[in-house]
């Protein structure tokens, strides 16, 4: 007896060590790339060609001007990606719980088709739609121009889903029907005292929505020519281009600050983030 | 209590007016423009008056039966898609496995978590030039590597290979997906009842026998409903492959995105086809979507059949304690 307790001992430290050997390596997996980008950002093109490696040099003020000589504009980038983002992350969170109250709070005739519809077009992806949304904003001349990627963030079909199912969990109609007899109208109830209710959710949802939003590519691509409207995602899309083709330094330097600002909102709110994507999943 | 006399469900209407305005305007009618531009000869770069084609579907049937360009999006987007799910959620089910493992306790689960969903954060944009920039030729960091570790006596041009191109996009889109898969699945395990676990390990279960006996199916609903959210991500995947390698080699990583956005916005104005190939996505996407949706509504009943089928095992053997 004893000497079988003694052998699953064993394995099982074996075990945790194999779960700890592997777990370690894919987290160094996840770093290196990034690691390799920020430590190349500090060193010259010859030194990169030279080989590899972790530790940074002292080239990172000649790479970033070698960056910016070449018409690549972070802060316009940043601003107008910042723009966008934020607005509609405003636009979504704010619509999204507005609606998921309606249809929680209220008794109406179409709701329960109404939030079939919701289910049902939750994934339908833009790219499906993107020619017509393009041709159409083509005639309306809102092409260049950040409205169309902010405004249609007010109809986001998955985070109603979600506000809906956090709502259905928390809100007691009681408040609603006491802020009633104080005399409140219906939207001064939303705004104060529903609203501060939802904030975990909105929270949640916010980073996500700004992250998606920061992060895409395919609409901003299609409606934005002009070089001052681009968005960060089109930017390293120019560091692709011909006019960097030998500049490794200064192509490292320019990726890097494209991430940074999304590393830094990571560490930030990690926690927050790994609990949102875990919530995602337990649609129940 | 309502008060009397003052009717609320209005209220509905005007709270979800705003929403069902947005994807009136910014979803539905560029759908529908999508899929009536699919069956028209809008083509070029000036505008001239539409006209609906004498075979209407002319576009559609070019697409499928004709264009090899197509046809190899659709294969490149499929094998993409594989050649990342199956290792991904391989992994994703192995790492659960081991996390939610009473006896084996990981611990720093939390940081290991931040580490490994940390690439999904960030920029797909950015990720794919900076693999480009990793795998550059003749010397980038990962031919440094290999000749630092003796693997390779002359650099290697990794993105010339079509194999290689296709390993290496299926390769990133997997290392940005499979934290956030693992994490669902860990939070799906969260969510059995513990009751479950116990009674198994009562009965003498391995780890093993308890993850594909009990974990496993327990997880089925998650299970699909990643499967078919990953299977409309990878359909409409662009943002990697489009700034790894712009399609190539010889179009071995093209997918139907990228062959969307090529034929309407880079140069050739083909915005009817475009709009035909666009349509065909979309059915796929809602064919999927329905399979999730379907599944999904009928779970309520499933789960209502299911106590109901406890409770009278319940009342049977209690029946039998009695006697």
């Amino acid at each position: 007896m004893e000497k079988i307790k003694e052998g699953s001992a064993v394995a099982l430290r074996i075990n945790r060590t194999i779960v700890y050997v592997v777990c370690i390596l894919l987290a160094l997996l996840s770093i290196l790339p990034f690691w390799v980008m920020f430590v190349n950002a500090t060193r010259s093109t010859a030194e990169i060609q030279a080989g590899l490696s972790l530790l940074p040099s002292t080239h990172m003020m000649s790479n970033l001007q070698v960056l910016l000589d070449k018409s690549f504009d972070p802060i316009q980038g940043f601003l107008n990606s910042f723009t966008i983002s934020a607005s509609a992350t405003i636009l979504t969170v704010y619509f999204s719980s507005l609606t998921a109250y309606g249809l929680v709070a209220y008794n109406w005739k179409l709701r329960q088709p109404f939030f079939t519809f919701i289910m049902a077009v939750m994934l339908i992806p833009a790219q499906a739609s993107s020619i017509g949304f393009y041709q159409f904003m083509y005639k309306i001349h809102f092409t260049n121009n950040l409205l169309p990627l902010i405004l249609p963030a007010i109809a986001a079909p998955a985070v109603v889903f979600f506000m809906r199912q956090y709502l259905l969990g928390t809100l007691s109609l009681e408040i609603v029907e006491a802020a009633r007899v104080d005399g409140s109208g219906e939207f001064k109830t939303f705004n104060r005292i529903i609203l501060p209710l939802m904030m975990p959710a909105i929270a949640t949802q916010a980073i996500f929505a700004f992250v998606a939003n920061w992060n895409n590519l395919f609409m901003p691509l299609i409606l934005l020519t002009d070089k001052s409207k681009y968005t960060m995602p089109i930017m390293v899309s120019l560091l692709r281009g011909d006019i960097y083709k030998t500049e490794f330094g200064s192509i490292y330097m320019g990726l890097a600050l494209t991430a940074l600002p999304l590393f830094i909102v990571y560490f930030l709110l990690s926690r927050y983030i790994i609990a949102g994507v875990a919530l995602g999943g337990v649609k129940e | 209590m309502r008060r009397k006399g003052v009717n609320y469900s209005r209220y509905g209407y005007i709270f979800t007016l705003p929403f069902v305005l947005a994807f009136l305007v910014f979803s539905l009618y560029p759908i529908l423009y999508t899929a009536v531009i699919g069956f028209t000869n809008m083509q070029g770069i000036i505008p001239k008056p539409l006209e609906i084609l004498d075979n209407p579907f002319q576009n559609f049937k070019d697409l499928i039966l004709e264009n090899a360009s197509f046809k190899k999006s659709l294969i490149n987007t499929g094998l993409l898609w594989i050649i990342n799910f199956i290792p991904q959620m391989g992994l994703a089910l192995l790492l659960t496995a081991w996390f939610t493992n009473k006896r084996l306790n990981v611990k720093g689960q939390g940081a290991f978590k931040i580490m490994l969903y940390m690439p999904n954060i960030i920029t797909a944009s950015t990720i794919a030039v900076l693999f480009s920039s990793l795998f550059a030729y003749p010397m980038g960091p990962i031919n440094s590597l290999f000749e630092m570790l003796g693997w390779s006596d002359a650099p290697i041009f990794f993105l010339q290979d079509k194999t290689t191109a296709r390993g290496i996009v299926s390769f990133i889109q997997f290392w940005m997906w499979y934290g956030n898969t693992m994490i669902i699945l860990v939070a799906g395990v969260m969510g059995i009842n513990p009751a479950i676990f116990e009674s198994a390990s009562i009965d003498g279960a391995n780890g093993w026998q308890t993850f594909f006996r009990i974990t496993l199916p327990s997880l089925r609903t998650i299970l699909l409903y990643t499967l078919i959210t990953s299977m409309i991500g990878g359909l409409t995947m662009f943002d990697i492959p489009q700034l790894f390698l712009q399609g190539g080699p010889d179009d071995s990583t093209l997918t139907t995105s990228m062959f969307i956005y090529g034929q309407a916005f880079k140069g050739s104005y083909m915005y009817n086809r475009a709009a035909a190939a666009s349509m065909l996505l979309f059915i796929i996407a809602a064919l999927l979507s329905a399979v999730l949706f379907y599944m999904m509504r009928d779970r309520d009943a499933a789960k209502l059949n299911k106590t109901i089928k406890q409770q009278r095992k319940a009342e049977r053997a209690a029946a039998k304690g009695e006697v």
